[in-house]
């Protein structure tokens, strides 16, 4: 425990970068599964394909994930905007099948009565699809933010600094807390990045019911 | 860049001998099946017996919050606990084996506890009608209509497992992880991209090969291939995706899947 103490501020500075290493992919992927997703519920055919894909694209380690981003992006190996577009590129996978069975779950009535209503094309998508759709898509968003913090921490073997660097570094030079410290604070950071979520559910459908937190 | 990557993975000297590409490729599926393997014999019993006797489901539960604790946390921890009080060339591969084991068990409980779970109540009725008892009743009706879920589980966990194995050369395993470690290590850019390829393409073959299996060792009763029944099921996916592993017909009404929030809503 004194090492954590010791060590406070590093920690708080790997943690900070492992926010922005988790999070912003999950905001990015968010942002590019919300057009797919209804992409795929407005055309039926696309959804195999886009569900395939991005099972494909799950499927790649996360490690070699990392080490190949640089060829594809032309970017230095050291470069953390590969581990943001191999996270995004990860939480796509996971959000797309999510957005589109979300757009499915809002009832043919409402759909119809929004369309009576004189909702139409984009304005219903926004409007009435889209909140109803909420809960469905912040529960795998849920997912993705507790998979990609867990998946963050492989990046510090390619050397990009966040919150696995204390379990290298631990492992590194035989410091058992420090990798303890590592598994704690990814654990809670996963644990803030779920309530952020949830409490965001919250207010985006004031009309269901607390209840439900932990599934 | 690309060009060197390709020459490296086109010569023979890369492919050649017992630390060769071939010889690692053996290695890495070796390591994912015995890992595999181990935890399926522990999880695929737990699973049937919280499934059928709806007892101790918490475990379950646990099971899956353990998969927020962070793989290379997980795994320089027990490497490090266990790494010392194991002699020889054991003290790397056990403590690997082990961590990959505990990071497949989550899956494949949960596939198969889901599976067991969401069996129609009715084909359990009509299975002790017959005169079925608990054994015959796990054994032809439970685990023949849970098959899809069980092996999405096991699907999945195959697939941790490869991509797991690959960080375990950082604690001394062996298999294609050395590539991406020692390339990167040495600075050797082009063996750490030629390895990441190699497990990218081996994960997408056994995914690849893992869902033929699922094809056909599946009922057609289930898959609705048998006939031109179901057609109602344009749209969705047949027998499962590599990550959300479901077949929406079977998960419609799941209580407590987290891994695949989309299920609850499924049913129509």
């Amino acid at each position: 425990m004194t090492w954590v103490s010791d060590h406070w501020n590093e920690i708080f500075t790997l943690a900070r970068s492992h926010v922005w290493l988790s999070g912003l992919p999950l905001i990015l992927g968010l942002v590019i599964a919300l057009p797919l997703g209804w992409a795929a519920r407005r055309w039926s055919r696309i959804y195999p394909v886009l569900i395939s894909t991005s099972g494909l694209l799950y499927t790649i380690p996360s490690l070699a994930l990392f080490i190949i981003m640089p060829i594809i992006l032309g970017t230095q190996v050291l470069d953390p905007v590969n581990v943001v577009v191999a996270m995004t590129i990860y939480t796509v996978a996971l959000l797309v099948r999510t957005v589109a069975d979300g757009l499915g779950s809002v009832p043919d009535h409402v759909l119809q009565a929004a369309r009576a209503m004189g909702y139409g094309g984009l304005r219903r998508f926004v409007g009435v699809e889209l909140p109803l759709a909420v809960p469905v898509i912040a529960a795998g968003l849920r997912v993705a933010a507790v998979s990609n913090v867990s998946i963050v921490s492989v990046a510090s073997l390619v050397g990009i600094s966040q919150l696995g660097n204390l379990m290298t570094d631990g492992y590194a030079r035989l410091i058992y807390s420090e990798i303890i410290a590592g598994l704690v604070a990814c654990v809670v950071l996963a644990l803030v990045f779920d309530g952020l979520i949830l409490l965001a559910q919250r207010l985006l459908t004031p009309w269901l019911p607390a209840q439900g937190g932990r599934a | 860049m690309i060009a060197s990557v390709l020459d490296w993975l086109t010569s023979s000297a890369t492919w050649a001998g017992d630390t060769g590409l071939g010889a690692r490729i053996v290695q890495h599926l070796w390591y994912s099946l015995l890992a595999v393997a181990i935890a399926a014999v522990i999880a695929v019993p737990l699973g049937l017996w919280i499934g059928h006797t709806g007892r101790a489901k918490s475990l379950v539960s646990v099971a899956n919050s353990l998969r927020a604790v962070p793989t290379l946390g997980l795994l320089f921890a027990v490497a490090l606990y266990l790494g010392p009080k194991i002699e020889g060339n054991l003290a790397f591969l056990v403590p690997s084996i082990v961590v990959l084991v505990i990071l497949v068990i989550p899956p494949i409980l949960s596939g198969v506890y889901a599976g067991v779970e969401a069996v129609d109540p009715a084909s359990r009725d009509a299975a002790r009608g017959m005169g079925m008892r608990g054994m015959e009743i796990v054994r032809q009706v439970e685990i023949p209509n849970a098959l899809p879920l069980m092996l999405s589980g096991l699907r999945s966990a195959f697939l941790q497992v490869i991509a797991t194995a690959t960080v375990a050369a950082y604690v001394g395993l062996g298999g294609l992880g050395r590539y991406l470690q020692d390339g990167i290590a040495t600075n050797d850019y082009v063996s750490a991209a030629g390895g990441a390829i190699v497990v990218s393409v081996l994960a997408l073959i056994v995914d690849g090969v893992l869902a033929v299996v699922q094809r056909l060792v599946v009922s057609p009763g289930l898959t609705g291939r048998s006939g031109g029944t179901r057609s109602s099921r344009r749209g969705m996916s047949g027998t499962g995706e590599a990550v959300a592993p479901e077949s929406e017909s079977l998960l419609a009404g799941q209580p407590d899947r987290p891994s695949q929030p989309a299920a609850r809503s499924a049913a129509h």
